[in-house]
């Protein structure tokens, strides 16, 4: 009979639309932005810079070396580096960045600054409500807007931060010890020539002279 | 399939006035490639389309190549001054542009076959006879060499620009091609772009 | 208007023109057949284009009598962009090529590398790249098969069940590499991150349910009379025009030549998944559109025994550099099969860290080719179908 596939086709709509009135899978509106889907834990958006401990000034783990401005695809990254340089988590005095704009109207999300960073300074974050009114200056982000505690860090991206975490303890671990070991030896050094020095001034002394 | 060595014997022997050179590919590809004069180019074409063992119906792909004016150095015995020397020479090496066809097999399943044609030089003699007639999936493809790199098809039905507009003066893809000077502001310039953006700083931005 | 180089034909203005002629000449050259042809611009702004794409129509009444594609309007150079940047830093702009499917994108270029250098890929990013790669070309069919339906008036029921689908396809995405739609996942000798806990069970949950929707959308759409006559006989490629013209991919297939790349050049570990090849009797646009259905079958077969075998190991070729990578002087095209057609990559690298050549092999292009061949004697309705049928993404038409 003509117009059975029509039928059936109907009778497709009809399920699914009263379905939806109940069927958990087919009600699929999501209000947003009164409802929000929660995020996956790997999505990115834009990047942001990771500091540990409670002061950015003191904790930035950026060194900026600069492979990510040079990595970075369209070029969005601009780094200057700082003409001081202060301790990082291992103890070794490195530059740090005094200029880091990234403009994320050039951005395109791609993760590649995230891949190449030798110090996991440089993470992706996941905030995409970053609209503004101001053109240009708005969508420039800088040092102290992109720069965020590693708690937070632990919040995006559990598995990851965990880690980077122990890695990077076991890192400090081991150049505390090494530290430890170096100090320990070198005083034992600068201990040994005093030894030898009393016994050959008792040698050199004139016998019976008290020294 | 044969290899491209038997298969540059078979061309010659079919059409024994063309020119065809074995390019050799160093990648471990191992992708070669045949150069063919611009005279024989079409014939080259339909007896590779027409041979029954080697039956190459389907033109994949087709892609220009610029390559610029280089200059070389070399060593060459001049006489200086009564005396025979080796002199290093600066020898300019003209440049072309080039075509790329990769062609396959479809009935037979076999490629690919790489074939090469180059223009004379990249200034006037840019003429190359067209493969659309051979494959006609080579048109849209030659039309967008011709409109990005400037090389004209001999024989093409319908060589008009493709991806730029009508009008349009220079062919964007050549190595020597300037960008025209309408930079918008950009905040995080540098490098290059800074160059280019230091005209334009005091326009535009409330950076 | 350069004028072409048609110089060879005559301008004669009778519809009986011969197929050369008609071929040549631009729309305004033509002259009009005693005043009753009407020349229009299915301009860039058009809801049925896939795009910014424009047709040149004349039209006398409502049959085509010539159509000519007018591209360009999303050029951005993206060839000379990967002139000028790194392999790596090339990949993220491969994924906005065909925007639906980037990461098939992405497995293109890395095999072009790839074979220019002669990387090998661990088993399991090989097992990884085959699944990410069947579910695009699910979520891609599925999309096609509903903006079909949108050309055709449907408006949009059958559009937005796909993309209720390709939702579930989309999450898996974002779960894997980060991003919906823009991946960037595959790396050159592997890819770019090993799964996440609990991924390939939720791939296993997503293609478990599928066939039940794609059950769905049959009975919804296959036996549909109105999509029967209005799809049937129309837009009909033959054979030996398909192979001449270098289509490929499904539209190919529907023609019924046999060549899918997955079986030709038998690419990654293709050759342990025994799945069939769909091919179409009539070429028409009822069997473009039937034939992706049955493709989506295929691929889900193919997805459940990639699931079954995928290994344990490393997801990257150890020897493989991210940085500071140059492949010595040489060429190299790599081609796959992407759910549009063959993708494939030209590159000339002369040594240094930039490809001297980049090209990219565009397959919705180049299935434009016989648009007009295809038109020709239709309605105007029809060209929106057509069009519709040989599935095209202009941000690969025009890169």
């Amino acid at each position: 009979m003509l117009g059975v596939g029509i039928l059936k086709g109907l009778a497709e709509t009809g399920r699914n639309f009263v379905g939806s009135y109940f069927d958990p899978k087919r009600m699929v509106t999501v209000e947003y932005p009164e409802q929000r889907l929660p995020l996956k834990e790997n999505s990115r958006q834009f990047p942001f810079l990771v500091f540990d401990g409670d002061e950015a000034a003191i904790g930035l783990r950026c060194v900026a070396c600069q492979i990510c401005e040079k990595e970075c695809p369209p070029q969005c990254i601009y780094i200057e580096k700082s003409k001081d340089k202060k301790p990082d988590h291992l103890g070794k005095p490195q530059y740090y960045p005094a200029v880091f704009d990234i403009d994320t109207s050039v951005c395109m999300s791609c993760q590649i600054c995230v891949e190449v960073c030798p110090f996991d300074a440089i993470k992706m974050d996941n905030q995409y409500e970053l609209s503004t009114t101001d053109r240009f200056g708005g969508l420039l982000l800088n040092r102290d807007q992109l720069t965020k505690p590693n708690g937070y860090f632990q919040t995006l991206h559990p598995t990851d931060a965990s880690e980077i975490d122990t890695r990077r303890e076991e890192e400090r671990v081991k150049a505390a010890a090494k530290a430890r070991a170096d100090a320990e030896a070198k005083a034992a050094s600068a201990a040994k020539p005093k030894v030898a020095a009393t016994g050959t001034t008792t040698v050199n002394n004139a016998p019976g002279v008290a020294s | 399939m044969e290899t491209l060595e038997q298969i540059r014997m078979r061309v010659l022997a079919a059409c024994p006035e063309a020119v065809v050179d074995l390019v050799l590919n160093p990648a471990p590809s191992a992708q070669h490639s045949l150069r063919v004069d611009r005279d024989h180019l079409a014939t080259v074409a339909l007896f590779l389309r027409e041979d029954p063992s080697l039956r190459m119906d389907y033109c994949s792909n087709v892609t220009g190549v610029d390559w610029p004016d280089r200059t070389e150095k070399v060593k060459v015995k001049k006489t200086v001054d009564g005396v025979e020397k080796e002199v290093e020479e600066t020898r300019g090496i003209p440049g072309c542009l080039e075509v790329v066809y990769h062609l396959y097999s479809v009935a037979l399943k076999h490629g690919p076959v790489i074939l090469r044609v180059r223009t004379l030089d990249r200034a006037q003699e840019v003429a190359v006879p067209s493969l659309t007639p051979v494959w006609r999936g080579c048109e849209l493809q030659e039309r967008e060499i011709f409109d990005l790199f400037g090389v004209r098809f001999d024989g093409h039905p319908d060589l008009r620009r493709l991806l730029m507009w009508e009008g349009f003066k220079d062919h964007p893809m050549r190595k020597d091609y300037v960008d025209p000077d309408d930079f918008e502001y950009e905040p995080t310039p540098h490098d290059r772009v800074l160059e280019r953006a230091k005209p334009y700083q005091d326009r535009g931005g409330t950076a | 208007m350069s004028g072409g180089n048609g110089g060879s034909t005559q301008g004669s203005g009778s519809p009986g023109l011969s197929a050369v002629d008609r071929f040549a000449l631009l729309p305004q050259e033509m002259e009009d057949g005693g005043g009753s042809w009407l020349e229009i611009s299915m301009g860039p702004q058009h809801p049925s284009t896939h795009g910014v794409f424009r047709m040149d129509v004349v039209l006398e009444g409502e049959t085509v009598v010539k159509l000519k594609p007018v591209f360009g309007y999303l050029h951005r150079n993206h060839e000379k962009i990967a002139e000028g940047t790194s392999y790596l830093s090339s990949m993220p702009y491969t994924d906005r090529l065909d925007y639906f499917c980037s990461l098939t994108n992405n497995w293109a270029y890395a095999l072009a590398v790839e074979t220019l250098v002669g990387l090998q890929v661990p088993e399991r990013a090989e097992y990884l790249r085959v699944i990410t790669a069947e579910l695009t070309r699910l979520q891609n069919h599925t999309c096609l098969a509903g903006f079909l339906m949108q050309d055709m008036g449907a408006s949009g029921t059958p559009l937005m069940y796909g993309f209720r689908e390709r939702e579930f396809i989309l999450d898996l995405f974002e779960s894997l590499t980060g991003a919906r739609m823009m991946c960037n996942y595959m790396r050159f000798g592997g890819c770019r991150c090993d799964t996440p806990a609990g991924w390939l069970d939720q791939v296993r949950t997503v293609v478990t349910d599928y066939p039940q929707f794609l059950d769905e959308f049959e009975n919804l759409l296959t036996g549909n009379e109105i999509l029967m006559s209005r799809t049937q006989g129309v837009g009909v490629l033959t054979k030996e025009l398909a192979v001449n013209a270098s289509i490929s991919g499904p539209c190919l297939r529907a023609a019924g030549v046999d060549y899918d790349l997955r079986k030709v050049d038998g690419y990654g570990i293709y050759p342990r998944f025994p799945f069939r090849v769909p091919l179409g009797d009539h070429g028409d646009t009822y069997d473009r559109y039937m034939l992706r259905i049955l493709e989506m079958r295929e691929s889900l077969k193919i997805l459940e025994q990639a699931l079954k075998e995928i290994p344990e190991g490393p997801v990257i070729d150890p020897k493989a550099k991210l940085r500071g990578f140059r492949p010595k002087p040489g060429e190299a095209y790599g081609r796959i099969e992407g759910p549009k057609g063959e993708l494939g990559f030209y590159l000339i690298s002369d040594g240094g860290a930039n490809p001297y050549r980049y090209r990219v092999r565009p397959p919705s292009l180049i299935n434009l080719t016989v648009l007009e061949d295809l038109c020709l004697g239709h309605n105007v309705a029809d060209t929106v179908i057509i069009l519709g049928s040989i599935d095209i993404v202009l941000g690969e038409v025009d890169r």
